[in-house]
């Protein structure tokens, strides 16, 4: 049982990060005894389990997740939306319809057209089919004001902070509202365009320098300066 | 018409090369990574005189659609040597030897990937040589393996090649253009570092068994130190960061 790095350590593709009697956790994989390293990231320990929390990566649907995407199709029997993963997601016609839907009758393009960005949830997904999502739940559907920002999927959850810290010190500071697609696109909306943008530059500077310590610190220290 | 000469000696009485090297010294290598703005990831490399982009998008849907796998993801490649990048001006349309080139390469970076987490998807992989001086294939598959990892796809290891090779009867190693051209053999060698697994080896020339032998451990020790150069190139960016929040 032997680890050959520190936690918050950077470490890049093929490091050996433990031997012995040890889970691999996510951004990595296990040969034998050994756990290595598969992305550019910071090592993590938790229970017994080594990880990389990785510092670039894209997103992998999973269902049950909220996304932001952007039609980029429109077929006979729904959208196509493009979630910035590996796979484009499905909305099918008959989400927003019903059981009503009659594609001779109905007129896709007078709800959702190409271009539009949507708020969506995945409802299914397993690696054989592309995503599949809905808009059918309270907040969901076209996007129509504020601002999208991407960032890393895998910086997400630095985003949010723990138990929704540094999003509600966002909120606060910038008087926004701030929705966040898993997929690291994020909805950015207030009162005035100086309020957006503030909110915007504070999730830029948290994405480029979550791997250092005191980042909440900094981004309380920017608001502050930015309310006087 | 312009004709290069060849040189008289390649390596001299001291035992120097024509660019002032020593028989087993590499060029000097400087990688930088995120270099392209629209790409999912990219990194560039000048070893000596050669000098390499490269640039990744993807994972992403394959088009045209036939070409996707059902169990893993594709890796396309595609090596191409700007017209302006050798002496004589190179027709910009893909030569044979640039198709073969694509392919190896690929053959040399696809044990690193893990394709099968992504199937029914295409990782493209764009590598523009902007000048050439030899070792372009090995420089290739290092510069490529650094735009891999920087679009954040999930690698077993990075990949690092370097070449070996004889010339004037010795054996040398990281060969430049004219060692390549006018040397008896050289041998070009892709090496997974941490894996210890050889993903690429060729050999071009006439060697005995015993140098073959000694050129590939050469060549691999080559890889180690160019490997070192990748991880710290990858690491920079991120450091530089730390360092500058850090004063």
């Amino acid at each position: 049982m032997t680890l050959h790095f520190n936690k918050r350590d950077l470490v890049t593709p093929g490091d050996l990060l433990a031997e012995g009697d040890y889970k691999a956790g996510e951004n990595t994989y296990k040969v034998d005894d050994k756990i290595y390293a598969t992305r550019v990231g910071l090592m993590d320990v938790r229970d017994n389990t080594v990880l990389v929390i990785a510092l670039n990566s894209f997103y992998v649907p999973r269902v049950g997740d909220l996304v932001i995407g952007k039609v980029v199709d429109v077929s006979i029997g729904g959208w196509v939306v493009d979630i910035e993963a590996p796979y484009l997601a499905m909305l099918k016609a008959s989400d927003v319809f019903g059981q009503s839907f009659r594609p001779y009758k109905d007129d896709l393009t007078k709800v959702f057209d190409a271009g539009d960005l949507l708020l969506a949830k995945i409802v299914a997904y397993d690696r054989t089919r592309n995503p599949l999502l809905t808009v059918r739940e309270m907040g969901l559907g076209k996007i129509t004001r504020g601002r999208v920002v991407k960032i890393t999927p895998s910086k997400v959850p630095r985003l949010i902070g723990k138990k929704g810290s540094m999003i509600s010190l966002l909120k606060r500071g910038t008087g926004c509202q701030i929705t966040v697609g898993m997929n690291g696109l994020i909805l950015v909306s207030g009162k005035s365009a100086e309020n957006e943008m503030l909110c915007v530059r504070a999730i830029r500077k948290i994405e480029r320098e979550s791997h250092v310590s005191g980042l909440t610190d900094r981004i309380a220290e920017m608001l502050r300066e930015a309310g006087k | 018409m312009w004709v290069e000469k060849p040189p008289e000696k390649l390596i001299d009485e001291n035992g120097i090369r024509t660019d002032g090297r020593k028989p087993n010294e590499l060029r000097p290598i400087k990688f930088e990574v995120g270099v392209l703005g629209n790409a999912d990831g990219s990194a560039y490399i000048q070893q000596g005189k050669t000098i390499i982009l490269a640039a990744v998008y993807g994972p992403r849907e394959v088009h045209p659609r036939h070409l996707g796998l059902p169990h893993r993801a594709i890796l396309r490649c595609r090596y191409h040597m700007a017209p302006f990048s050798v002496d004589r001006r190179k027709s910009p349309a893909p030569s044979r030897r640039e198709m073969e080139l694509s392919k190896v390469i690929r053959e040399a970076l696809e044990p690193a990937i893990f394709l099968e987490k992504y199937p029914r998807t295409a990782i493209d992989l764009f590598i523009e040589v902007l000048q050439a001086d030899g070792g372009t294939r090995c420089a290739s598959i290092s510069v490529a393996s650094l735009a891999l990892a920087d679009a954040g796809i999930p690698m077993r290891d990075l990949v690092a090649a370097c070449a070996a090779g004889k010339a004037d009867g010795r054996l040398i190693l990281d060969l430049n253009d004219l060692e390549d051209k006018y040397g008896e053999a050289d041998v070009p060698v892709a090496f997974m570092a941490n894996a210890n697994a050889v993903t690429l080896l060729q050999m071009d020339g006439v060697l005995t068994p015993s140098e073959f032998k000694r050129a590939v451990k050469m060549a691999v020790e080559g890889c180690r130190k160019i490997y070192a150069k990748q991880k710290e190139a990858l690491k920079a960016r991120y450091a530089m960061i730390k360092e500058e929040l850090e004063k």
